[in-house]
């Protein structure tokens, strides 16, 4: 019955949800087009000289002066949607991806320590991190954000801080629980350091929660670095991320000009809305107790 | 139970003192804490008078004591922005937005967990299967595009609803509420399903959860061969047992969603402490977010509290444990 | 005395799953009459206690009952519709789980559970509901009845709980009880109070119990006659002392054998070799073969029930009258 490998078994179960795999090509599709922006964008939006202040708030289609069509519109800077889109994308999915692997690390790290630590240390650190989880991640993330200014390492700090804490709940939860059984003791009981019988053999047991958690946790990295950037803060109005498109272009929505924030918010929900149906399948075929 | 109440508050006690320590910490020790209480351009000589008035020359544990005194006596300092008390400040603009957030939590409990129960209890029907696919975009799609498209559907294309701001409020024991009016519904209505979306998921996927396990149970297995009826066992059996994770969930996304009224307050211009903070924050307005942070952390206390209260009312099996 | 009190004929229950047909239930037949306690003996994966949901109509997809009939009193169960079904679950027929700390409700107290369970068939006014509830739990022998009604189910020990679940299935004095292993959860000097209690309740109130364990010893001391289950049939049958005495089928004796009551001191335990068979994949013929030392060629077709109504075996070679 188990004969495949766990990994060949779990990619064959996955083949089974159509919606799952739909999704992951979605995300393979948008990563490459991540990858291959600054390549494959018609234009750079960050060059402010490229930037044609006549062929502002044009709509899509729209055949520009340089005999040039922009295929979804312009925004207010005279912009190609479609460039600032990709663009847009690539920053989406370079901080989403910084924030979720750095708080993982982080906080992986620091719940399976405490989890292995135990006594009165553990007991502080858990309590902390549940303080902090108690506290939204907006407000953290505003916060920090309002202080550290605007860029693209401050952001990732200001969103690794409202998200470690996550990974360091659930890491200490799964360690706990791999403590105390007994292959543990009987590891800890020959000469191997702790170290090793922390990183070989209760990691690696830790992993499928954990991994669920940081596909959400990058979904969340994503959603939460638009809304801050649609706010004003977060990333730069020079290095345009899709939530600063949004926000550009929301006055204009009134008037008719739709485009400039719908477009972009569109990639944004795709990107989305894809990464947590892999991650929600990910999370069912992990779970033990649905396994009937 | 008196002994569980007082171990709770103690805990509280402390915790605000903790944070109260960050945020002095945070604001005061990291940047210069006269920025956090005069504008930065004024006159060298009101700059020093402050100094010696505040103590900024004194070392840091005196002044983080002064800072509590001040904090115990409401004195928030006064906005740069406003030119007013920022206690004041802050109080006027808290009933905006605790209509706006209570709105949205009512809304997304009283419309999500039956949603999700019967999500649960047929998991096969085709209802089911659209009302978790409507949870998912509510789940995922951020908070901010949601308001968008509502404003364009609504108030753009359809012209039903208005676009933003606060509608008409009546006075109730001195404070000016908008729901009372038919006009100031017509204004609460899109915010408050914004606000309420992420949390209807939730709640929706919560309740399925808990209604599929309970379902499977022997309780409920037990329950039929009485010969309950399945709406019967729904209402009294699943339902109770479910509102225990349901109603910790509930208390810490009562303070989320608090949180989450920033962004669904500068969408449609809702006068309330979300858009309060935003412009604080974009002019530099360090007072109000001081007192900010240390009300949001002041509400959330209280309703960890109310949490732990309720919990312990709903099992009682935690009742005997903690007496 | 018309009909039989209850009367079942080639019942099956299927389940269909992804994985193939579980026959949890393949054609069983059986009568219970008036004031009789039969016990329903099985290993578990027997069928035994699907075959106790299958009588309350409380087999959910993707299982159903494919085949046969049970007749209460002469009613038809099998095809109606859930409605009707719901209105003798609790009435006519009353089931009792193994874990009764799982069976009640952790978070109501047992006042409110037994109101909703009288409030299924009747509607009653509180004061009314109290009374029943304090008459029905000083019947099953639980002390100081009035007072503890506003108890929670963890603040009584095991036997107890078990006993608010059985006052609760005797509300409505069905007419009969199934009982699925309810004392295994509990002290085994607890057990031997329940049992004594519940064979003096079923004379008092003349109700049938069916009592389904895996226990022989247990099922020994109450049941006039047992049924013998494996693989989803009933393989033997008939009067306790009968059957105890002179098993005809292998998997009886079997049984019998591994009793450490019947080893001498010191000597080993028999047990029957090999393990009973998933009940998605039955042998072909009869099910017990692969582990039964008398098994031949002609054991791969299925043995038809032989002997009389009330003393009957599925076996090609059954164990001759005089053997023990």
């Amino acid at each position: 019955m188990d004969s495949a490998a766990p990994l060949a078994r779990f990619w064959f179960e996955f083949r089974q949800s159509q919606i799952a795999c739909a999704a992951l090509l979605v995300i393979v599709l948008i990563g490459a087009l991540a990858l291959l922006s600054p390549w494959i964008a018609p234009q750079n939006p960050y060059d402010l000289a490229t930037l044609v202040l006549m062929d502002a708030r044009r709509p899509p289609g729209h055949v520009g002066a340089g005999g040039y069509v922009y295929w979804l519109g312009t925004d207010a800077q005279g912009r190609d949607l479609l460039s600032a889109i990709l663009y847009g994308l690539r920053i989406s999915v370079q901080i989403g991806l910084a924030a979720g692997a750095v708080a993982f690390v982080i906080g992986a790290t620091l719940g399976t320590t405490a989890a292995f630590v135990g006594g009165r240390v553990e007991m502080l650190i858990m309590r902390f991190i549940d303080l902090q989880l108690s506290f939204p991640a907006i407000l953290l993330a505003l916060v920090l954000s309002a202080l550290l200014g605007q860029g693209k390492t401050q952001i990732v700090i200001a969103l690794v801080t409202a998200q470690y804490a996550y990974f360091a709940r659930t890491a200490h939860g799964a360690a706990s629980s791999e403590r105390a059984k007994e292959y543990v003791e009987a590891a800890l009981s020959t000469p191997l350091p702790a170290r090793q019988v922390i990183f070989r053999h209760i990691l690696p047991n830790c992993m499928p929660p954990l991994i669920v958690v940081a596909t959400v946790q990058v979904a969340n990295s994503i959603a939460l670095e638009a809304t801050l950037s649609f706010l004003g803060l977060g990333l730069p109005v020079t290095e345009p991320s899709l939530g600063t498109l949004i926000a550009n272009g929301f006055q204009y929505m009134l008037s008719g000009r739709y485009w400039i924030s719908i477009y972009p918010g569109v990639a944004l929900i795709i990107l989305i809305v894809a990464i947590n149906l892999v991650g929600d399948q990910i999370r069912d075929q992990l779970n033990p107790r649905l396994r009937r | 139970m008196l002994g569980f109440l007082i171990q709770r508050l103690l805990q509280a006690a402390v915790v605000m003192m903790v944070i109260s320590a960050l945020v002095f910490i945070g604001v005061f020790a990291v940047g210069n804490p006269i920025d956090v209480l005069i504008s930065p351009d004024v006159t060298q000589q009101i700059r020093l008078d402050t100094i010696a008035a505040y103590g900024f020359d004194k070392p840091l544990w005196e002044q983080y004591l002064a800072f509590l005194e001040r904090l115990v006596h409401g004195n928030f300092g006064r906005s740069f922005v406003f030119n007013m008390p920022v206690l004041s400040l802050i109080l006027s603009r808290l009933p905006a937005t605790l209509e706006l957030t209570i709105a949205a939590v009512l809304g997304a409990t009283l419309i999500g967990i039956p949603l999700g129960m019967y999500a649960g209890y047929k998991p096969d029907s085709p209802v089911t299967k659209l009302i978790m696919s409507v949870s998912i975009l509510g789940f995922s799609v951020p908070t901010f595009w949601i308001g968008l498209v509502l404003i364009m559907t609504f108030a753009v294309w359809l012209g039903w609803l208005p676009a933003g701001g606060r509608g008409d409020t009546v006075a109730v024991l001195g404070i000016e509420w908008s729901f009372l009016t038919l006009n100031g519904l017509s204004h609460l209505f899109l915010p408050a399903l914004n606000l309420s979306l992420f949390k209807l998921a939730m709640m929706i996927r919560l309740a399925r959860a808990g209604t599929r396990e309970v379902m499977l149970s022997d309780t409920i297995k037990f329950a039929r061969a009485s010969g309950q009826s399945d709406g019967t066992i729904l209402r009294r059996h699943v339902l109770r047992q479910i509102s225990i994770p349901i109603v910790t969930v509930f208390g810490l996304e009562f303070g989320s969603t608090l949180a989450f009224a920033v962004v669904t307050e500068t969408i449609f211009s809702w006068p309330g402490l979300g858009k309060l903070i935003i412009d604080s924050i974009q002019s530099l307005d360090r007072p109000v977010m001081v007192a900010y942070l240390m009300l949001i952390a002041f509400l959330f206390i209280i309703i960890n509290f109310l949490v732990d209260i309720a919990y312990a009312a709903l099992d009682p099996r935690l009742r005997a444990r903690r007496s | 005395m018309n009909a039989r009190l209850l009367e079942v004929r080639h019942l099956a229950t299927h389940f269909f799953t992804r994985a193939g047909v579980v026959k949890a239930v393949d054609d069983i037949s059986f009568d219970l009459e008036v004031g009789e306690v039969i016990g329903l003996v099985g290993e578990s994966g027997s069928g035994k206690s699907m075959t106790g949901y299958s009588l309350l109509g409380l087999i959910d997809p993707p299982g159903r009952i494919v085949q046969g009939s049970i007749k209460l009193k002469g009613q038809e169960l099998v095809g109606l519709p859930q409605e009707a079904l719901r209105k003798l679950r609790g009435r006519r027929l009353a089931m009792v789980f193994q874990d009764p700390m799982t069976t009640l409700n952790p978070v109501l107290s047992i006042a409110d559970q037994i109101h909703l369970a009288i409030n299924a068939h009747e509607r009653v006014s509180e004061a009314t509901a109290r009374d029943r509830a304090v008459d029905v739990l000083t019947r099953v022998g639980l002390p100081d009845a009035g007072r503890r009604l506003d108890s929670y189910p963890h603040e009584f020990s095991g036997g107890m709980r078990q006993r608010v679940a059985i006052a609760i299935a005797l509300l409505h004095r069905p007419d009969v009880i199934i009982a699925d292993e309810p004392t295994t959860a509990l002290d085994v000097s607890i057990q031997a109070q329940i049992l004594a209690e519940m064979k003096s309740l079923v004379r008092e109130l003349g109700m049938a119990l069916i009592w389904i364990s895996h226990d022989l010893a247990v099922v020994s001391a109450m049941a006039s006659r047992i049924l013998v289950m494996y693989g989803g049939r009933i393989v033997e049958s008939g009067p306790t002392a009968s059957v105890l005495r002179e098993p005809r089928h292998h998997y009886t004796r079997g049984l019998l054998n591994s009793l450490p009551s019947r080893a001498a001191p010191g000597q080993e335990l028999t047990q029957i070799s090999g393990l009973p068979p998933s009940l998605g994949a039955l042998p072909p013929g009869c099910a017990f073969h692969p582990r039964c030392p008398r098994a031949d060629a002609v054991c791969l077709t299925a043995p038809e029930t032989t002997g009389h109504d009330r003393r009957a075996w599925r076996c090609h070679h059954p164990l001759m009258a005089a053997s023990a």
